[in-house]
């Protein structure tokens, strides 16, 4: 079962309401489920927009037998709120849904689901880009990843860094 | 005052532990205090909090916080590397 952490109406919302909602969850994520949060559409949104990243084994990690992902329960979500507030604040948002794996995950398994809708497909690329990049700088998640003979945790990338600072200039 | 200390990833296991709970004094009150503090506890501990690097992330009730973020009774410390997530 997937726990709904986090779901909010925004004041003065209508039938045609904002919806935003943060998921961590340790069983897998389902994206059937949670597309289905972004294109069960009542006519508010003009365009959506969907990115999910999964574990990958690329040339230099091969032999990648699973990942595990630990994060700080309580500031997770609410960095992720943050991050989510920072993107409702330059662009007109229709829908919001942002879900994150915890524990451990096979190579192919979605690690993180980001859907955005808007009411134009510019301002849907734009967030969803833009929560992505925020996420892997600021929201307390902490990967490692397993071989078969040794496990080690991933360190930070200064790329990622470099992706939120391009936001200062939009 | 008391200051519960939260240790996660890479540092929750070269520390062997994921909590404590330190008794602080009020002129100790700041999170390079709590460093002070754990340096006491063996090599281990002070390879992490002697002179925190860059790479030692604090959070002062889930939020983030510097060295000289001042403590109050109950605060909630937690140390982390870099986040790694998405």
């Amino acid at each position: 079962m997937m726990r709904l952490l986090s779901s909010h109406l925004l004041p003065g919302a209508s039938i045609l309401s904002i919806i935003k909602k943060i998921l961590i969850s340790d069983t897998a994520l389902d994206l059937d489920d949670l597309n289905g949060l972004i294109q069960n559409n009542a006519g508010e949104s003009g365009a959506a927009v969907i990115f999910t990243g999964a574990v990958r084994v690329s040339a230099e990690e091969q032999g990648l037998t699973g990942m595990t992902l630990e994060h700080y329960p309580g500031m997770t979500e609410s960095q992720l709120e943050i991050i989510i507030k920072k993107a409702q604040a330059k662009w007109h948002l229709t829908r919001v849904m942002v879900a994150h794996r915890v524990g451990y995950l096979t190579p192919g398994e979605p690690i993180v689901f980001v859907g955005v809708a808007s009411l134009h497909r510019k301002e849907a690329f734009l967030a969803a880009e833009f929560i992505m990049d925020y996420l892997k700088q600021d929201a307390t998640f902490w990967k490692k990843e397993h071989y078969a003979d040794q496990s080690h945790w991933v360190e930070a990338k200064e790329s990622d860094r470099e992706a939120v600072s391009q936001w200062d200039r939009v | 005052m008391k200051i519960n200390v939260l240790f996660f990833a890479s540092f929750k296991e070269l520390l062997g532990c994921s909590s404590i709970s330190l008794d602080i004094s009020q002129e100790n009150a700041t999170i390079a205090g709590v460093c002070q503090s754990l340096c006491s506890r063996g090599e281990r501990w002070k390879s992490v909090f002697d002179e925190p690097s860059k790479t030692v992330k604090i959070a002062l009730n889930q939020e983030m916080a510097e060295l000289d973020s001042p403590l109050n009774d109950n605060d909630e410390v937690a140390f982390f590397p870099p986040v790694t997530g998405g």
